[in-house]
């Protein structure tokens, strides 16, 4: 059922979300391809984190349609979650649980074969193999969001989606995450990322989306060879650099 | 893997996180105790009272005691958003249910375990008997099935731990009442057939809220 051959990551159409009488997304078109580094910018309430967690299933529209990979959303719930992996906000760990029971568990949530070399390979890609017999209460929240970035990647998701990921984290694990996004896109996979800081992110993605009232304001390849547009588009929104 | 061992995965993960904390039962089994307790002094606890109210008194404590306990065990998967991961996992949301619902069982059971035989000493009655495993049994397996998806419905409501036994306790008021008099005869030597027609209604109730819980909680996990 899933089309690894579709261009297109994520196809979104018409796409509208309310909480009660706020309107987040009002009728949002967006297409996606694989492949690509997405940066979502856009000011507060601008619906970023909104659209993220509705790729991630978290959230349910109200009306239009998702597609990822040529599968529609709404009708594969369980397919589309196992192309997906996730880093939003918080870190949603288990605190009283050590990083491996916590990776070891997330397998078995993915139904994953050979953990014990999964974990392995994972931890040893975010850098947190030498604490993964520590409880996630012992760690610095950027640990935890490295513990978190580790489990969205153990199953190899067609599509990364990270929300905002180098708030907490310190300037190494910024270079080591825009590493493994590096890494991520060299093989061929879609990585679709929020985030205010637009200069770091025009210099590692291949496409910048400016939300800007619950739609596209502005959609634009080669973000750094467009940066003054990107710019004048996101200060628009309301934001500064 | 399979369906099954993923609900265990769950439930294990729940049991592992409660062993650790020992937050839900420690809960569950001291209100419980709480109850008897005060009931043994206020109640004049002579061979014929004891029969006549224990049963009752057990399995009141026991339901009170076990809403204190779900509203903590669903409360801890909402605040580390833990919750968030589950429902990003690549299986079905009646999976994670029935997970939970084996924790919250285990839990339960953990705390009768504790219980019974203080009831047992307080009220000087024989409940070590099989009809009292098979009582405890679909008792728990019901009470562990609506309090999960309830403590759902209401975990993210501010006044939850008001909203919980709302919900939960006349929902369980069947339940209850098979627990109580089966119990009851079973306190005064009767037959298995004796309790029959009670056991079959714990047995319809379980059947009828593992389909129905697990069909709507998919539904109440969405934003």
């Amino acid at each position: 059922m899933v089309n690894q051959a579709t261009q297109l990551a994520v196809k979104a159409d018409a796409v509208v979300k309310n909480f009660g009488e706020t309107a987040v997304l009002r009728g949002l078109y967006l297409d996606l391809p694989t492949g690509e580094v997405t940066v979502l910018l856009g000011t507060n309430g601008a619906g970023k984190s909104t659209f993220l967690r509705i790729l991630a299933m978290l959230t349910e529209i109200d009306s239009g349609s998702i597609s990822m990979h040529g599968v529609d959303v709404a009708q594969n719930g369980p397919i589309v979650r196992a192309m997906t992996g996730s880093v939003l906000h918080s870190p949603m760990l288990y605190a009283d649980m050590t990083i491996r029971e916590n990776l070891m568990f997330f397998a078995d949530m993915y139904r994953l074969e050979g953990v014990d070399e999964l974990i392995a390979s994972t931890t040893a890609q975010v850098g947190i193999e030498p604490r993964i017999d520590d409880r996630v209460r012992t760690l610095s929240h950027g640990f935890q969001k490295r513990v978190a970035l580790a489990r969205a990647l153990m199953h190899e998701p067609q599509l990364l989606l990270l929300d905002e990921p180098e708030s907490g984290l310190d300037s190494d694990s910024v270079e080591q995450l825009d590493r493994i996004i590096e890494n991520y896109k060299s093989m061929g996979r879609t990585v679709v990322m929020t985030t205010h800081i637009v200069e770091h992110a025009m210099e590692i993605a291949d496409r910048a989306v400016v939300l800007n009232n619950g739609t596209v304001g502005l959609n634009k390849t080669n973000p750094s060879g467009n940066r003054e547009e990107i710019l004048a588009a996101y200060s628009s929104t309301g934001n500064d650099r | 893997m399979g369906s099954l061992s993923v609900i265990w995965a769950i439930g294990r993960k729940d049991l592992l996180l409660e062993i650790r904390n020992k937050d839900v039962v420690v809960a569950i089994a001291g209100f419980a105790l709480l109850v008897l307790v005060i009931f043994t002094f206020a109640i004049d606890l002579n061979q014929g009272n004891a029969k006549l109210v224990g049963p009752g008194v057990l399995w009141a404590g026991i339901a009170f005691a076990g809403v204190t306990g779900l509203n903590r065990a669903f409360a801890l998967e909402v605040e580390g958003s833990t919750l968030e991961a589950l429902m990003l996992a690549p299986i079905s949301r009646d999976l994670i249910y029935l997970g939970k619902a084996l924790g919250n069982f285990l839990f339960i059971a953990v705390a009768q375990i504790i219980v019974i035989p203080v009831f047992a000493v307080l009220f000087n009655l024989v409940v070590f008997r099989w009809e009292m495993l098979v009582i405890s049994l679909l008792t728990t397996i019901g009470f562990s099935a609506v309090g999960t998806l309830f403590a759902a419905m209401s975990v993210r409501v501010r006044a939850r731990e008001v909203m919980l036994p709302l919900m939960f306790l006349p929902v369980v008021t069947p339940l209850l009442m098979a627990a109580v008099e089966s119990t009851s005869h079973m306190v005064h030597g009767r037959s298995w057939s004796d309790m029959a027609q009670w056991l079959q209604i714990a047995v319809a109730f379980d059947v009828a809220f593992v389909v129905i819980s697990a069909f709507i909680f998919q539904h109440i996990l969405e934003d």
